[in-house]
């Protein structure tokens, strides 16, 4: 029989709304809980305990990190209390985190990310724990840990560097070679495509991976300075130099896998695995989406392309991922102590020993247990003389994922109405950098 | 939701009569009206306080829960907050740039009002007809009823993903079937008619919910109406259109505020896809992107919040006139 939907009788009503309060109540009961754990989890400061906030929350990291935390315990013969929560949880709710209540010691990434909260007085100045490790580094690594006031706020870990990845077994058979200039690569994508092949492997689903060709083609065509002031939102979106990275991106578009706004990146490096296309520009974190390639250690890879003889090469896009200490902290001593152990040689080597797919910053590490794509990335970052840290990295968060996503997505739809999407970025920059 | 649902369990009833002592157990139904009144009359000072109590605690989460917020959102719209740093007063120009220099915002806005024409104007009139067909007893009826059905079971987060093994470019089933493999077809990544394919997609679960609640209001209708409208010498389009839908008339205002709520409230399907980015912009997505994440631009993400609640305003205030003006006649 059908009933009739809600408010049968009055009766039967009122006896559920009693029902629904004695929920209420309980249900109040139960949200109140969680405040008070929150309101005593806020204080394990002082004496020999250092509470550490951590976004390595996949099963490998994690696991690799405790390796790493455990030695810290021994060693100084103090306690962590590791905090992990969900990586992009963590990342989303940064700020209220660090206005909250955070940890003494947090992982975090290198560069104006970093910069962003140490100018807002978020962070705590640990140039005195630079002044002990700093000889272990390169001076491009001290360089993406120092803020905008020559202070540093942040010890690096690992990094990954970009660069343009192949399958070696097919440029062997086909007889490529590596390109070093522009001329060289436009060729290769040629001869690529006359060989039945899609040259180049793109993806852009994410939003991100456009990117990392982004900052190649303006740091390689206007430098690493001018890309990292066009990122501090200092210069003009319209200028010509801007002008020449987008059309220039236009004339290799055609040797692009059609159809990335719709493609992920483990799609597009699917592509590579089953030698449909030729080669793919990302991070070093491609390699866990080639599972033939990998399996047969099939991989290299090249730095991306010289365009502007006046620059080179000399830049290299390696993300470094690493720790910082909240101005919060309630035990500074000791998360200072923490973050000098996890700058050590010996912490990164053994965070790497379970965690393959990075490298170590620390320059004295260990490198003879490498792979031989790790000892490559070592060599290509070392050998560079500056570092940028990935778009999304090196400029304000707001800008890149409201303004530039939307934006490059649109490139891509559209490559000839470049003047229209510069001067739309142009405007949203104001926007957002004079708020 | 959960009120019906206690409503219609049998083993409900018993519990009542011995929970409401002071009231004689029913055992004929008296004419509502007059039971509601005698009722009135009844309220003891007790019940007075109770009622206070339980009104107050309602009325307090509700501005608590929901107009403190709103009121919040409206405010936080004309500054520039991050979540960080002080609040300094923008006036109207977030709704300046929103409007003018925000590319994604005007997109989104079409696309909400698509989703709302599609699910109203395509989906749930077949919905309907699915129903109406599937009350003539057509045979394996049963089986098409699971069939159409089955889809409402999932949310709409994993009719997303459902989506991008059909749609996908490169690796789909769509493009399989048609044999598009050379050249092919871009479903989710074309800007032009990714949001159609999408739409598609929800509508596939938004037919089966109509077609359930259509289905159970065509069962209640009295079949002895459908015969006197056969005598009269109706035939089947005036039958159903002049006698049949006109009793649906309760079962037609739910089908409306849940297309309704649909329509504004998509967000999981396109969030699942793609973020709601390139073509599947919706006004929730980008309240998303601008507050929720790192960006935090909650100041002129609660201006696009705004503008969602402007809208959803303008439903609610037709829908409660009607009810009203229902009630009052």
């Amino acid at each position: 029989m059908f009933q009739p939907p809600a408010g049968v009788s009055p009766a039967s009503v009122s006896i559920d709304r009693r029902t629904v309060l004695r929920g209420a109540l309980f249900g109040a009961g139960a949200l109140s809980a969680p405040g008070l754990l929150v309101a005593c989890g806020g204080g394990p400061g002082g004496g020999d305990t250092v509470s550490f906030g951590s976004n390595y929350s996949d099963a490998v990291p994690k696991k690799a990190l405790a390796k790493v935390v455990n030695g810290f315990e021994k060693s100084e013969k103090k306690t962590v209390k590791v905090n992990t929560v969900d990586h992009n949880t963590f990342q989303e709710n940064i700020n209220r985190y660090l206005k909250g209540s955070p940890d003494d010691a947090f992982t975090w990434f290198a560069g104006f990310r970093m910069q962003f909260f140490a100018k807002q007085g978020l962070a705590t100045d640990i140039s005195d724990v630079w002044g002990d490790i700093g000889g272990d580094y390169a001076g491009a690594l001290k360089q993406a840990s120092t803020g905008e006031d020559d202070k540093q706020y942040f010890v690096p870990f690992y990094y990954y560097p970009w660069a343009v990845f192949y399958r070696k077994s097919l440029w062997q058979e086909r007889g490529y070679e590596p390109a070093k200039n522009l001329d060289e690569f436009v060729a290769l994508c040629k001869q690529m495509r006359s060989d039945g092949l899609t040259p180049i492997a793109f993806a852009d689903k994410d939003g991100w991976p456009a990117m990392g060709t982004f900052d190649y083609l303006n740091m390689r065509i206007n430098g690493f300075d001018f890309h990292m002031s066009l990122m501090r939102g200092e210069e003009n979106w319209q200028s010509a130099a801007v002008k020449e990275v987008f059309t220039t991106w236009r004339e290799l578009l055609p040797y692009h896998q059609k159809g990335a706004n719709g493609r992920t990146w483990q799609e597009a490096a699917q592509s590579l695995d089953q030698k449909k296309t030729g080669m793919y520009l990302l991070g070093m974190f491609v390699g866990q989406s080639l599972p033939e390639a990998s399996g047969a250690e099939d991989i290299d890879f090249f730095p991306f392309p010289e365009i502007n003889p006046e620059h080179g090469q000399d830049s290299v896009e390696a993300p470094i991922d690493g720790f910082m200490i909240s101005a919060k902290a309630k035990n500074v001593d000791g998360a200072k102590d923490l973050l000098k152990y996890l700058g050590s040689a010996k912490a990164q080597e053994t965070y790497l020993a379970s965690d393959p797919n990075n490298v170590a910053t620390n320059k004295s590490a260990d490198t003879s247990g490498y792979n031989a794509l790790q000892q490559k990335a070592v060599q290509l970052v070392t050998g560079a003389d500056h570092i940028s840290q990935f778009l999304d990295r090196d400029t304000r968060p707001d800008f890149a994922s409201t303004v530039m996503i939307p934006a490059l997505q649109e490139f891509i739809n559209k490559p000839d109405e470049v003047d229209g999407l510069l001067k739309s970025i142009e405007t949203q920059k104001k926007n957002i950098f004079t708020t | 939701m959960t009120l019906p649902a206690v409503n219609r369990d049998p083993h409900g009833d018993p519990d009542r009569r011995r929970e409401g002592s002071t009231q004689p157990a029913p055992t004929a139904r008296p004419p509502v009206a007059r039971r509601r009144g005698r009722r009135m009359r009844r309220f003891t000072r007790r019940d007075v306080g109770v009622l206070g109590v339980v009104v107050g605690a309602a009325l307090l989460l509700d501005i608590g829960l929901i107009w403190g917020p709103t009121v919040a959102s409206l405010g936080l719209s004309f500054t520039d907050w991050n979540g960080i740093g002080d609040l300094r007063w923008h006036g109207t120009e977030n709704y300046h740039d929103l409007a003018n220099e925000y590319p994604p915002f005007w997109r989104a806005a079409r696309n909400n009002v698509l989703w709302l024409a599609f699910l109203g104007l395509i989906a749930t009139p077949l919905g309907l007809f699915f129903a109406v067909l599937l009350d003539k007893q057509i045979r394996f009826s049963r089986f098409y009823q699971s069939a159409f059905y089955f889809p409402v079971v999932l949310s709409l987060a994993v009719v997303g993903f459902i989506a991008q093994l059909v749609y996908s470019r490169d690796y789909g089933a769509l493009n399989a079937i048609i044999g598009r493999t050379d050249s092919p077809t871009d479903w989710l990544g074309n800007p032009d008619i990714n949001i159609w394919v999408v739409m598609v997609a929800a509508a596939w679960r938004h037919v089966g919910y109509v077609m359930i609640l259509y289905l159970a209001g065509l069962k209640a209708v009295d079949p002895a109406l459908k015969e006197a409208a056969v005598i009269d010498g109706a035939n089947e389009a005036q039958t159903f259109f002049q006698v049949v839908f006109p009793t649906l008339r309760p079962v037609n205002i739910i089908v409306l505020v849940i297309t309704v709520i649909e329509a504004l409230r998509a967000f999981d399907i396109v969030y699942a896809i793609n973020k709601g980015r390139n073509g599947l912009e919706l006004l929730s997505t980008l309240i998303t992107e601008n507050i929720v994440g790192e960006a935090s631009r909650i100041g002129f993400g609660s201006a696009i919040a705004v503008i969602l609640l402007a809208i959803s305003v303008g439903f609610i205030a037709v829908y409660l006139s009607q009810v009203f003006r229902e009630d009052g006649r």
